[in-house]
Protein backbone atom coordinates (compact mmCIF):
# COMPACT_ATOMS: atom_id res chain seq x y z
CA UNK A 1 0.00 0.00 0.00
CA UNK A 2 1.60 3.30 -1.35
CA UNK A 3 -0.13 6.37 1.59
CA UNK A 4 2.78 8.90 -0.13
CA UNK A 5 2.05 11.84 -1.57
CA UNK A 6 4.62 14.80 -3.11
CA UNK A 7 4.61 17.98 -1.94
CA UNK A 8 7.19 20.09 -4.38
CA UNK A 9 10.62 18.12 -4.10
CA UNK A 10 8.97 16.47 -0.36
CA UNK A 11 7.96 13.41 0.13
CA UNK A 12 5.61 12.65 3.23
CA UNK A 13 5.23 9.12 4.14
CA UNK A 14 1.71 9.37 4.57
CA UNK A 15 -1.07 12.31 4.83
CA UNK A 16 -1.52 12.25 8.72
CA UNK A 17 0.26 15.44 10.18
CA UNK A 18 0.21 17.08 13.53
CA UNK A 19 -1.56 20.59 13.10
CA UNK A 20 0.35 23.57 14.07
CA UNK A 21 -0.56 24.80 17.73
CA UNK A 22 -2.08 21.80 18.95
CA UNK A 23 1.53 19.46 19.18
CA UNK A 24 3.52 21.98 20.81
CA UNK A 25 7.19 21.16 19.57
CA UNK A 26 6.55 18.10 18.73
CA UNK A 27 9.36 16.86 21.28
CA UNK A 28 5.98 17.10 24.27
CA UNK A 29 4.53 14.13 22.11
CA UNK A 30 7.68 11.72 21.82
CA UNK A 31 7.46 9.29 24.49
CA UNK A 32 3.54 8.94 23.23
CA UNK A 33 4.18 9.06 19.23
CA UNK A 34 6.54 7.54 17.09
CA UNK A 35 7.36 10.82 15.41
CA UNK A 36 8.63 9.05 12.73
CA UNK A 37 5.55 7.24 11.48
CA UNK A 38 3.71 10.63 11.34
CA UNK A 39 3.42 12.30 7.74
CA UNK A 40 4.78 16.15 9.27
CA UNK A 41 4.65 17.54 12.71
CA UNK A 42 4.00 21.31 12.15
CA UNK A 43 5.08 23.42 14.89
CA UNK A 44 3.65 25.90 16.76
CA UNK A 45 3.76 28.69 14.81
CA UNK A 46 7.47 31.54 15.46
CA UNK A 47 7.89 34.33 15.43
CA UNK A 48 11.50 35.84 14.82
CA UNK A 49 11.75 36.44 18.51
CA UNK A 50 9.78 35.18 22.13
CA UNK A 51 6.28 35.81 22.63
CA UNK A 52 4.22 35.60 25.89
CA UNK A 53 1.09 35.09 24.33
CA UNK A 54 -2.63 36.14 26.25
CA UNK A 55 -3.41 36.20 29.71
CA UNK A 56 -5.70 32.95 30.62
CA UNK A 57 -8.44 31.74 30.32
CA UNK A 58 -7.19 30.32 26.38
CA UNK A 59 -9.46 27.62 25.88
CA UNK A 60 -13.74 27.57 26.42
CA UNK A 61 -14.65 24.26 25.53
CA UNK A 62 -18.40 24.34 23.05
CA UNK A 63 -20.38 22.44 21.79
CA UNK A 64 -18.38 19.28 20.03
CA UNK A 65 -15.68 21.72 19.85
CA UNK A 66 -13.42 24.75 21.60
CA UNK A 67 -12.62 28.32 21.11
CA UNK A 68 -8.88 29.05 21.54
CA UNK A 69 -7.09 32.45 22.26
CA UNK A 70 -3.25 31.52 22.80
CA UNK A 71 -1.79 34.15 21.31
CA UNK A 72 0.50 32.31 19.73
CA UNK A 73 3.16 32.25 22.52
CA UNK A 74 5.94 30.84 21.15
CA UNK A 75 9.90 30.44 22.02
CA UNK A 76 11.07 31.78 18.64
CA UNK A 77 13.10 30.74 15.71
CA UNK A 78 16.17 31.07 17.36
CA UNK A 79 15.60 29.45 20.73
CA UNK A 80 13.65 26.73 18.00
CA UNK A 81 16.93 25.80 16.26
CA UNK A 82 18.61 25.40 19.29
CA UNK A 83 16.77 23.64 21.69
CA UNK A 84 13.76 21.85 19.72
CA UNK A 85 15.07 20.45 16.35
CA UNK A 86 17.86 19.24 17.18
CA UNK A 87 15.87 16.14 19.32
CA UNK A 88 13.25 16.52 16.45
CA UNK A 89 15.83 15.31 13.71
CA UNK A 90 17.05 12.59 15.82
CA UNK A 91 13.48 11.31 16.01
CA UNK A 92 13.07 11.62 12.62
CA UNK A 93 10.39 13.70 12.35
CA UNK A 94 9.32 15.49 9.09
CA UNK A 95 9.10 19.27 10.60
CA UNK A 96 6.73 21.75 9.04
CA UNK A 97 7.58 24.95 10.71
CA UNK A 98 4.73 27.23 10.88
CA UNK A 99 5.80 30.94 10.58
CA UNK A 100 4.46 33.71 11.98
CA UNK A 101 5.10 37.37 11.23
CA UNK A 102 3.86 40.99 12.18
CA UNK A 103 5.30 42.74 9.26
CA UNK A 104 6.58 40.95 5.64
CA UNK A 105 10.15 41.93 6.85
CA UNK A 106 9.43 39.01 9.52
CA UNK A 107 8.40 36.35 7.64
CA UNK A 108 10.78 36.93 4.97
CA UNK A 109 13.24 36.84 8.10
CA UNK A 110 11.88 33.49 9.85
CA UNK A 111 12.06 31.89 6.73
CA UNK A 112 15.09 32.65 5.74
CA UNK A 113 16.83 31.41 9.02
CA UNK A 114 15.06 28.27 9.37
CA UNK A 115 16.24 27.65 5.45
CA UNK A 116 19.36 27.19 6.67
CA UNK A 117 18.93 25.06 9.79
CA UNK A 118 19.05 21.37 9.02
CA UNK A 119 16.01 19.10 9.75
CA UNK A 120 13.02 21.88 8.19
CA UNK A 121 11.14 19.97 5.52
CA UNK A 122 9.06 22.93 4.87
CA UNK A 123 7.49 26.32 5.45
CA UNK A 124 3.82 26.63 6.44
CA UNK A 125 2.75 30.29 6.72
CA UNK A 126 0.55 31.14 9.49
CA UNK A 127 -1.36 34.06 7.82
CA UNK A 128 -4.79 32.93 9.24
CA UNK A 129 -4.35 32.93 13.65
CA UNK A 130 -7.61 35.16 14.48
CA UNK A 131 -6.02 35.54 17.98
CA UNK A 132 -2.61 38.09 16.76
CA UNK A 133 -4.11 41.84 16.30
CA UNK A 134 -0.89 42.42 14.27
CA UNK A 135 0.04 41.35 10.45
CA UNK A 136 -0.80 37.53 10.53
CA UNK A 137 -4.64 37.69 9.61
CA UNK A 138 -4.74 41.05 7.92
CA UNK A 139 -2.42 39.16 5.15
CA UNK A 140 -4.40 36.26 4.98
CA UNK A 141 -7.89 38.20 4.77
CA UNK A 142 -6.47 40.18 1.82
CA UNK A 143 -5.71 38.89 -1.81
CA UNK A 144 -2.80 41.12 -2.87
CA UNK A 145 -1.55 40.54 1.34
CA UNK A 146 -1.62 36.82 0.61
CA UNK A 147 0.50 37.04 -2.67
CA UNK A 148 2.78 39.77 -1.34
CA UNK A 149 3.69 37.41 1.85
CA UNK A 150 3.54 34.27 -0.20
CA UNK A 151 6.06 35.63 -3.61
CA UNK A 152 8.08 37.44 -0.74
CA UNK A 153 8.57 34.28 1.34
CA UNK A 154 9.02 32.47 -2.03
CA UNK A 155 11.85 34.16 -2.94
CA UNK A 156 13.90 33.17 -0.06
CA UNK A 157 13.46 29.68 0.22
CA UNK A 158 13.90 26.63 -1.86
CA UNK A 159 11.78 24.78 1.24
CA UNK A 160 8.00 23.69 -0.18
CA UNK A 161 5.92 27.01 1.15
CA UNK A 162 2.23 26.37 2.50
CA UNK A 163 0.16 28.90 3.19
CA UNK A 164 -2.34 28.32 5.73
CA UNK A 165 -5.64 29.90 4.75
CA UNK A 166 -8.03 31.39 6.90
CA UNK A 167 -11.63 30.64 6.74
CA UNK A 168 -12.58 33.74 8.10
CA UNK A 169 -13.02 35.37 4.03
CA UNK A 170 -16.20 35.63 2.01
CA UNK A 171 -14.75 33.14 -0.60
CA UNK A 172 -11.97 30.98 0.40
CA UNK A 173 -11.29 29.57 -2.95
CA UNK A 174 -10.33 33.24 -4.06
CA UNK A 175 -7.39 32.90 -1.42
CA UNK A 176 -6.32 29.54 -2.74
CA UNK A 177 -5.70 30.69 -6.42
CA UNK A 178 -3.34 33.94 -4.82
CA UNK A 179 -1.34 31.82 -3.03
CA UNK A 180 -1.02 29.46 -5.78
CA UNK A 181 -0.45 32.19 -8.25
CA UNK A 182 2.62 33.64 -5.78
CA UNK A 183 4.31 30.64 -6.01
CA UNK A 184 2.87 28.07 -2.96
CA UNK A 185 3.99 24.47 -2.96
CA UNK A 186 0.88 23.46 -1.34
CA UNK A 187 -1.78 25.34 1.08
CA UNK A 188 -3.29 24.32 4.14
CA UNK A 189 -6.67 24.45 5.40
CA UNK A 190 -8.41 25.76 7.52
CA UNK A 191 -7.29 28.00 10.51
CA UNK A 192 -10.49 28.50 13.04
CA UNK A 193 -13.41 29.98 12.71
CA UNK A 194 -13.75 33.38 15.02
CA UNK A 195 -16.18 32.91 17.28
CA UNK A 196 -16.93 33.80 20.90
CA UNK A 197 -18.36 32.87 24.33
CA UNK A 198 -20.10 34.92 27.32
CA UNK A 199 -20.50 33.67 30.37
CA UNK A 200 -24.57 34.54 31.24
CA UNK A 201 -24.17 35.11 35.13
CA UNK A 202 -21.11 37.97 34.43
CA UNK A 203 -21.98 39.19 31.40
CA UNK A 204 -17.98 38.55 30.64
CA UNK A 205 -16.31 36.57 27.55
CA UNK A 206 -15.32 33.19 28.70
CA UNK A 207 -11.46 34.08 26.73
CA UNK A 208 -9.72 36.75 28.24
CA UNK A 209 -8.82 38.03 24.52
CA UNK A 210 -12.77 38.43 23.94
CA UNK A 211 -12.53 36.26 21.05
CA UNK A 212 -10.65 32.91 19.97
CA UNK A 213 -11.20 30.53 16.96
CA UNK A 214 -13.44 27.65 16.76
CA UNK A 215 -12.25 24.47 16.28
CA UNK A 216 -13.27 20.30 16.56
CA UNK A 217 -15.79 17.95 15.02
CA UNK A 218 -18.31 21.27 15.09
CA UNK A 219 -16.57 22.73 12.04
CA UNK A 220 -15.54 19.95 10.33
CA UNK A 221 -18.55 20.11 7.63
CA UNK A 222 -17.84 23.80 6.44
CA UNK A 223 -14.18 23.19 6.65
CA UNK A 224 -14.74 20.12 3.92
CA UNK A 225 -17.06 22.69 2.13
CA UNK A 226 -13.89 24.89 1.89
CA UNK A 227 -11.34 22.33 0.74
CA UNK A 228 -14.29 20.82 -2.13
CA UNK A 229 -13.88 24.57 -3.05
CA UNK A 230 -10.40 25.24 -3.51
CA UNK A 231 -9.80 21.90 -5.21
CA UNK A 232 -11.90 22.66 -7.65
CA UNK A 233 -9.30 25.80 -8.38
CA UNK A 234 -5.93 25.13 -8.04
CA UNK A 235 -3.76 22.12 -8.77
CA UNK A 236 -1.39 22.38 -6.14
CA UNK A 237 -1.65 19.97 -3.04
CA UNK A 238 -3.79 20.62 -0.28
CA UNK A 239 -3.41 19.99 3.19
CA UNK A 240 -7.16 19.72 4.84
CA UNK A 241 -8.21 19.88 8.30
CA UNK A 242 -10.92 20.76 11.02
CA UNK A 243 -11.79 18.41 13.58
CA UNK A 244 -10.81 15.11 12.47
CA UNK A 245 -11.63 12.49 14.61
CA UNK A 246 -11.33 9.25 12.76
CA UNK A 247 -10.17 7.55 9.80
CA UNK A 248 -13.46 8.51 7.77
CA UNK A 249 -13.33 12.18 8.26
CA UNK A 250 -9.51 11.94 7.29
CA UNK A 251 -11.06 9.79 3.87
CA UNK A 252 -14.24 12.67 3.76
CA UNK A 253 -11.36 15.44 3.18
CA UNK A 254 -9.04 13.50 1.12
CA UNK A 255 -12.32 12.79 -1.12
CA UNK A 256 -13.44 16.37 -0.99
CA UNK A 257 -9.61 17.05 -2.45
CA UNK A 258 -6.83 16.91 0.53
CA UNK A 259 -3.68 15.15 -0.24
CA UNK A 260 -3.13 15.63 3.33
CA UNK A 261 -4.83 16.18 6.41
CA UNK A 262 -3.49 17.62 9.85
CA UNK A 263 -5.34 16.81 13.32
CA UNK A 264 -5.50 19.59 15.78
CA UNK A 265 -8.42 19.62 18.37
CA UNK A 266 -8.77 15.58 18.36
CA UNK A 267 -5.33 15.12 19.23
CA UNK A 268 -5.72 16.70 22.51
CA UNK A 269 -8.66 14.58 23.42
CA UNK A 270 -6.64 11.23 22.11
CA UNK A 271 -2.88 11.77 21.78
CA UNK A 272 -2.52 7.82 20.40
CA UNK A 273 -5.07 9.16 17.73
CA UNK A 274 -2.71 8.44 14.93
CA UNK A 275 -2.27 4.99 15.02
CA UNK A 276 -6.12 4.18 14.95
CA UNK A 277 -6.37 6.57 12.37
CA UNK A 278 -3.43 5.00 10.13
CA UNK A 279 -5.43 1.69 10.94
CA UNK A 280 -8.55 3.12 9.60
CA UNK A 281 -6.79 4.21 6.85
CA UNK A 282 -5.31 0.95 5.94
CA UNK A 283 -8.57 -0.84 6.43
CA UNK A 284 -10.50 1.31 3.70
CA UNK A 285 -7.53 0.72 1.59
CA UNK A 286 -7.99 -2.49 1.62
CA UNK A 287 -11.73 -2.62 1.18
CA UNK A 288 -11.91 -0.63 -1.24
CA UNK A 289 -8.49 -2.54 -3.50
CA UNK A 290 -6.71 0.81 -3.19
CA UNK A 291 -3.06 0.54 -3.68
CA UNK A 292 -2.20 4.84 -4.19
CA UNK A 293 -3.87 6.26 -1.20
CA UNK A 294 -3.90 9.95 -3.77
CA UNK A 295 -6.16 7.69 -6.37
CA UNK A 296 -8.96 9.11 -3.95
CA UNK A 297 -8.05 12.73 -3.86
CA UNK A 298 -10.87 14.80 -5.23
CA UNK A 299 -13.00 12.04 -6.40
CA UNK A 300 -16.21 13.65 -4.71
CA UNK A 301 -19.29 12.51 -7.21
CA UNK A 302 -21.32 15.54 -7.20
CA UNK A 303 -23.58 14.26 -10.52
CA UNK A 304 -25.03 11.30 -8.34
CA UNK A 305 -27.62 12.85 -6.56
CA UNK A 306 -28.35 14.38 -10.28
CA UNK A 307 -28.36 10.96 -11.77
CA UNK A 308 -30.92 9.86 -8.63
CA UNK A 309 -32.93 12.72 -9.73
CA UNK A 310 -33.49 11.90 -13.30
CA UNK A 311 -33.63 8.41 -12.99
CA UNK A 312 -37.05 8.57 -10.53
CA UNK B 1 7.12 8.04 32.30
CA UNK B 2 4.63 5.44 31.67
CA UNK B 3 1.95 7.09 30.24
CA UNK B 4 -1.37 4.97 29.19
CA UNK B 5 -4.90 5.54 28.31
CA UNK B 6 -6.66 2.99 30.07
CA UNK B 7 -10.43 1.92 29.28
CA UNK B 8 -11.52 2.31 32.30
CA UNK B 9 -14.19 0.44 34.57
CA UNK B 10 -15.98 2.74 37.77
CA UNK B 11 -15.52 0.27 39.97
CA UNK B 12 -17.65 2.61 42.58
CA UNK B 13 -18.97 6.00 42.83
CA UNK B 14 -18.99 7.22 46.50
CA UNK B 15 -21.32 10.29 46.75
CA UNK B 16 -20.11 12.49 49.69
CA UNK B 17 -22.71 15.59 49.44
CA UNK B 18 -24.31 17.60 46.55
CA UNK B 19 -21.30 18.79 45.61
CA UNK B 20 -18.49 16.12 45.86
CA UNK B 21 -18.39 12.62 45.51
CA UNK B 22 -15.30 10.26 44.70
CA UNK B 23 -15.23 8.20 42.06
CA UNK B 24 -12.79 4.94 41.98
CA UNK B 25 -11.29 3.49 38.89
CA UNK B 26 -9.84 -0.27 37.89
CA UNK B 27 -6.70 1.36 36.39
CA UNK B 28 -3.57 -0.84 37.64
CA UNK B 29 -1.65 0.38 34.87
CA UNK B 30 -1.94 4.02 36.21
CA UNK B 31 -2.15 3.50 39.72
CA UNK B 32 1.71 1.25 39.59
CA UNK B 33 3.27 4.10 38.31
CA UNK B 34 1.73 7.26 39.67
CA UNK B 35 3.87 9.61 42.31
CA UNK B 36 2.04 11.67 44.52
CA UNK B 37 0.34 14.60 43.93
CA UNK B 38 -0.13 13.55 39.59
CA UNK B 39 -3.22 13.79 37.65
CA UNK B 40 -5.08 11.96 35.21
CA UNK B 41 -7.12 13.69 32.24
CA UNK B 42 -10.18 11.76 32.24
CA UNK B 43 -13.10 11.76 28.77
CA UNK B 44 -16.51 12.63 31.04
CA UNK B 45 -18.21 11.06 27.87
CA UNK B 46 -18.45 8.76 25.22
CA UNK B 47 -19.08 11.25 22.33
CA UNK B 48 -17.43 14.35 21.22
CA UNK B 49 -19.97 16.67 24.06
CA UNK B 50 -18.55 17.43 26.31
CA UNK B 51 -15.46 16.94 24.00
CA UNK B 52 -11.89 17.84 26.06
CA UNK B 53 -11.32 15.78 28.85
CA UNK B 54 -10.70 16.50 32.30
CA UNK B 55 -7.82 16.42 35.07
CA UNK B 56 -8.10 15.57 38.36
CA UNK B 57 -5.52 14.89 40.63
CA UNK B 58 -4.95 11.45 41.38
CA UNK B 59 -6.92 11.30 45.04
CA UNK B 60 -6.19 7.68 46.19
CA UNK B 61 -4.69 5.00 45.01
CA UNK B 62 -6.49 1.73 45.18
CA UNK B 63 -5.13 -1.70 46.48
CA UNK B 64 -5.72 -5.06 46.74
CA UNK B 65 -5.40 -7.46 50.03
CA UNK B 66 -1.83 -8.61 49.15
CA UNK B 67 -1.51 -4.44 49.24
CA UNK B 68 -1.12 -4.42 45.24
CA UNK B 69 -2.27 -0.90 43.10
CA UNK B 70 -5.36 -1.83 41.06
CA UNK B 71 -7.06 1.47 40.64
CA UNK B 72 -7.12 5.19 41.57
CA UNK B 73 -9.92 7.27 42.84
CA UNK B 74 -10.25 11.03 41.69
CA UNK B 75 -11.94 14.10 44.03
CA UNK B 76 -14.82 15.13 42.12
CA UNK B 77 -16.19 18.66 42.91
CA UNK B 78 -19.52 19.33 40.73
CA UNK B 79 -18.37 22.77 38.95
CA UNK B 80 -19.90 21.94 35.42
CA UNK B 81 -21.15 19.93 32.31
CA UNK B 82 -18.09 16.82 32.74
CA UNK B 83 -18.13 17.38 36.29
CA UNK B 84 -21.58 16.87 37.26
CA UNK B 85 -21.35 13.32 34.37
CA UNK B 86 -18.95 11.92 36.68
CA UNK B 87 -21.72 12.72 39.12
CA UNK B 88 -23.58 10.26 38.10
CA UNK B 89 -21.31 7.63 36.51
CA UNK B 90 -22.50 4.27 37.63
CA UNK B 91 -20.38 1.41 38.76
CA UNK B 92 -19.44 -0.53 35.49
CA UNK B 93 -19.54 2.32 33.29
CA UNK B 94 -16.05 2.55 31.45
CA UNK B 95 -14.90 5.77 30.94
CA UNK B 96 -10.97 6.89 29.12
CA UNK B 97 -8.73 7.46 31.73
CA UNK B 98 -5.01 9.16 30.54
CA UNK B 99 -2.09 9.43 33.25
CA UNK B 100 -0.43 9.78 35.07
CA UNK B 101 0.60 13.47 34.11
CA UNK B 102 2.78 16.20 35.89
CA UNK B 103 5.58 16.92 38.21
CA UNK B 104 4.50 15.24 41.43
CA UNK B 105 5.42 16.45 45.00
CA UNK B 106 8.38 15.57 46.46
CA UNK B 107 8.18 14.52 49.96
CA UNK B 108 10.77 15.57 52.72
CA UNK B 109 12.73 13.34 54.54
CA UNK B 110 12.53 13.46 58.92
CA UNK B 111 13.18 15.27 61.03
CA UNK B 112 12.07 17.88 58.93
CA UNK B 113 8.38 17.80 59.02
CA UNK B 114 5.14 18.10 56.64
CA UNK B 115 2.45 20.24 56.82
CA UNK B 116 -0.43 19.99 53.67
CA UNK B 117 -2.97 23.09 53.81
CA UNK B 118 -5.88 22.13 51.53
CA UNK B 119 -8.85 24.41 50.76
CA UNK B 120 -12.36 23.16 49.57
CA UNK B 121 -11.45 20.57 46.41
CA UNK B 122 -7.86 21.38 47.16
CA UNK B 123 -7.63 18.36 49.33
CA UNK B 124 -7.42 15.83 46.22
CA UNK B 125 -3.39 15.55 46.05
CA UNK B 126 -2.56 15.00 49.48
CA UNK B 127 -3.88 11.33 50.34
CA UNK B 128 -0.45 10.32 48.03
CA UNK B 129 1.29 12.48 49.48
CA UNK B 130 0.54 11.82 53.14
CA UNK B 131 1.04 7.95 51.78
CA UNK B 132 4.41 8.73 50.69
CA UNK B 133 5.23 10.81 53.80
CA UNK B 134 3.86 7.64 55.80
CA UNK B 135 6.29 5.67 54.53
CA UNK B 136 9.15 7.79 55.13
CA UNK B 137 8.10 8.15 58.98
CA UNK B 138 8.25 11.57 58.34
CA UNK B 139 5.70 13.16 60.77
CA UNK B 140 2.87 15.14 58.91
CA UNK B 141 0.22 17.28 59.35
CA UNK B 142 -2.66 18.57 57.24
CA UNK B 143 -4.40 21.98 57.53
CA UNK B 144 -7.54 21.69 56.31
CA UNK B 145 -10.03 24.55 55.24
CA UNK B 146 -13.22 24.85 54.09
CA UNK B 147 -16.46 26.94 53.90
CA UNK B 148 -18.44 25.09 56.37
CA UNK B 149 -17.82 22.15 58.40
CA UNK B 150 -20.34 20.05 56.13
CA UNK B 151 -17.75 20.96 53.11
CA UNK B 152 -14.78 18.85 55.02
CA UNK B 153 -14.55 15.44 53.65
CA UNK B 154 -12.46 11.76 53.60
CA UNK B 155 -10.34 12.96 56.91
CA UNK B 156 -10.40 9.51 58.30
CA UNK B 157 -8.23 8.78 55.36
CA UNK B 158 -5.62 11.10 56.97
CA UNK B 159 -5.89 10.09 60.27
CA UNK B 160 -5.34 6.31 59.30
CA UNK B 161 -2.11 7.46 58.07
CA UNK B 162 -1.53 9.01 61.36
CA UNK B 163 -1.91 12.49 59.68
CA UNK B 164 -1.96 15.83 62.44
CA UNK B 165 -5.40 17.65 61.94
CA UNK B 166 -6.15 20.51 61.86
CA UNK B 167 -9.31 22.34 60.70
CA UNK B 168 -10.96 25.86 59.70
CA UNK B 169 -14.03 26.72 59.03
CA UNK B 170 -15.24 30.16 57.62
CA UNK B 171 -18.46 29.73 59.18
CA UNK B 172 -16.95 28.54 62.74
CA UNK B 173 -19.20 25.38 62.58
CA UNK B 174 -15.99 22.83 62.63
CA UNK B 175 -12.60 23.57 64.03
CA UNK B 176 -10.71 27.15 63.89
CA UNK B 177 -13.23 30.25 62.59
CA UNK B 178 -11.46 31.62 60.09
CA UNK B 179 -9.28 30.72 56.72
CA UNK B 180 -7.10 27.93 57.11
CA UNK B 181 -4.05 30.12 56.85
CA UNK B 182 -5.47 31.46 60.45
CA UNK B 183 -4.33 28.23 62.51
CA UNK B 184 -1.41 28.25 59.65
CA UNK B 185 0.09 31.22 60.80
CA UNK B 186 -0.22 30.40 64.04
CA UNK B 187 1.12 27.30 64.19
CA UNK B 188 4.45 28.70 61.92
CA UNK B 189 4.72 31.41 64.75
CA UNK B 190 5.35 29.13 66.80
CA UNK B 191 7.91 27.34 65.03
CA UNK B 192 11.69 27.88 65.69
CA UNK B 193 13.61 28.02 62.57
CA UNK B 194 15.81 25.13 63.61
CA UNK B 195 12.54 22.66 62.93
CA UNK B 196 12.27 22.37 59.67
CA UNK B 197 8.80 22.79 57.76
CA UNK B 198 8.20 22.28 54.21
CA UNK B 199 4.14 23.27 53.39
CA UNK B 200 2.71 21.69 50.67
CA UNK B 201 -0.59 23.85 49.33
CA UNK B 202 -3.61 23.21 46.77
CA UNK B 203 -6.34 25.58 47.29
CA UNK B 204 -7.99 28.55 45.49
CA UNK B 205 -5.75 31.10 44.04
CA UNK B 206 -6.16 33.53 46.78
CA UNK B 207 -5.67 31.06 49.47
CA UNK B 208 -2.45 29.87 47.90
CA UNK B 209 -0.92 33.19 47.45
CA UNK B 210 -1.53 33.45 51.22
CA UNK B 211 0.37 30.46 51.92
CA UNK B 212 3.17 31.40 49.73
CA UNK B 213 3.45 34.22 51.01
CA UNK B 214 3.44 32.90 54.65
CA UNK B 215 6.24 30.55 53.84
CA UNK B 216 8.23 33.29 52.91
CA UNK B 217 7.98 35.80 56.15
CA UNK B 218 8.71 32.68 58.01
CA UNK B 219 11.35 31.03 56.04
CA UNK B 220 9.87 27.60 55.67
CA UNK B 221 9.82 26.02 51.46
CA UNK B 222 6.50 25.58 49.98
CA UNK B 223 5.68 23.91 47.45
CA UNK B 224 1.99 24.85 45.66
CA UNK B 225 0.14 21.99 43.32
CA UNK B 226 -1.58 24.69 41.11
CA UNK B 227 -5.44 23.85 38.71
CA UNK B 228 -5.80 25.70 35.36
CA UNK B 229 -7.89 25.29 32.73
CA UNK B 230 -6.25 22.21 30.51
CA UNK B 231 -7.03 21.71 26.94
CA UNK B 232 -4.54 18.28 26.56
CA UNK B 233 -2.65 17.75 29.48
CA UNK B 234 0.68 17.00 27.58
CA UNK B 235 1.59 20.44 26.91
CA UNK B 236 0.61 20.30 23.34
CA UNK B 237 -2.20 23.11 23.40
CA UNK B 238 -0.59 26.12 26.11
CA UNK B 239 -3.62 26.58 27.62
CA UNK B 240 -3.14 25.88 31.45
CA UNK B 241 -0.57 28.59 31.83
CA UNK B 242 0.90 30.18 34.90
CA UNK B 243 3.17 32.88 35.24
CA UNK B 244 6.05 31.53 36.78
CA UNK B 245 9.66 32.03 36.69
CA UNK B 246 12.38 29.33 35.94
CA UNK B 247 14.11 27.31 38.32
CA UNK B 248 17.01 29.65 38.13
CA UNK B 249 15.07 32.52 38.59
CA UNK B 250 14.64 35.68 35.71
CA UNK B 251 11.65 37.26 34.85
CA UNK B 252 8.33 35.08 34.84
CA UNK B 253 7.31 33.40 31.81
CA UNK B 254 3.51 32.03 30.69
CA UNK B 255 4.59 28.50 32.00
CA UNK B 256 2.76 25.04 31.23
CA UNK B 257 0.91 23.62 34.81
CA UNK B 258 0.92 20.10 33.03
CA UNK B 259 4.14 19.49 32.18
CA UNK B 260 6.07 22.00 34.33
CA UNK B 261 3.74 21.35 37.16
CA UNK B 262 1.35 20.97 38.38
CA UNK B 263 3.45 21.55 41.45
CA UNK B 264 5.95 24.64 41.77
CA UNK B 265 7.63 26.26 43.98
CA UNK B 266 5.55 28.70 45.77
CA UNK B 267 8.20 31.58 44.71
CA UNK B 268 8.34 31.02 41.64
CA UNK B 269 5.19 32.20 40.93
CA UNK B 270 4.51 35.30 39.84
CA UNK B 271 0.97 35.54 41.93
CA UNK B 272 0.50 39.13 41.48
CA UNK B 273 0.10 38.47 37.74
CA UNK B 274 -1.85 34.93 38.64
CA UNK B 275 -5.71 34.85 37.38
CA UNK B 276 -7.99 34.42 40.44
CA UNK B 277 -10.43 31.75 39.84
Amino acid sequence: MDLSLQIAQLTLANPLIAASGCFGYGVEYSDVVDLASLGGVAVKGLFLTEREGHAPPRIVETPSGMLNAIGLQGIGVHRFIAERLPELRERRATVIVNICGTTLDEYVEVARILSDAEGVAALELNISCPNIKEGGITFGCSLPGTHAVVSAVRKVTRLPVIPKLTPNVTDVASFARAAEEAGADAISLVNTFLAMAIDVDTHRPKLTNIVGGLSGPAIRPIAVRMVYECRRVVKIPIIGMGGIATSDDVLEFMIAGANAVQVGTMNFVDPFIWTKLMEGIRCYMERHGLTRLQEIVGTVDTTAGQKAWISS
Amino acid sequence: MMLVDIDAAVIANRRLSDDYNVLAFDAAAIARSARPGQFVMIKTSRGLDPLLRRPFSIFEILRNNSGAATGVSIFNKHVGAGTSLLAEAEPGARLLILGPLGRPFEPVDPPAEAWMVAGGVGLAPFVTLAEALAARGTRTTLFYGARRGEDLYCIELFESLGVGIVLATEDGTRGVHGRVTVPLESALRQRTLGEPVKLYVCGPTPMMRACAGLSLTYGRACDVSLEQVMGCGLGGCYSCVVPARSDTGGPPHHTRTCIDGPVFEAQRVAWDAMTSH
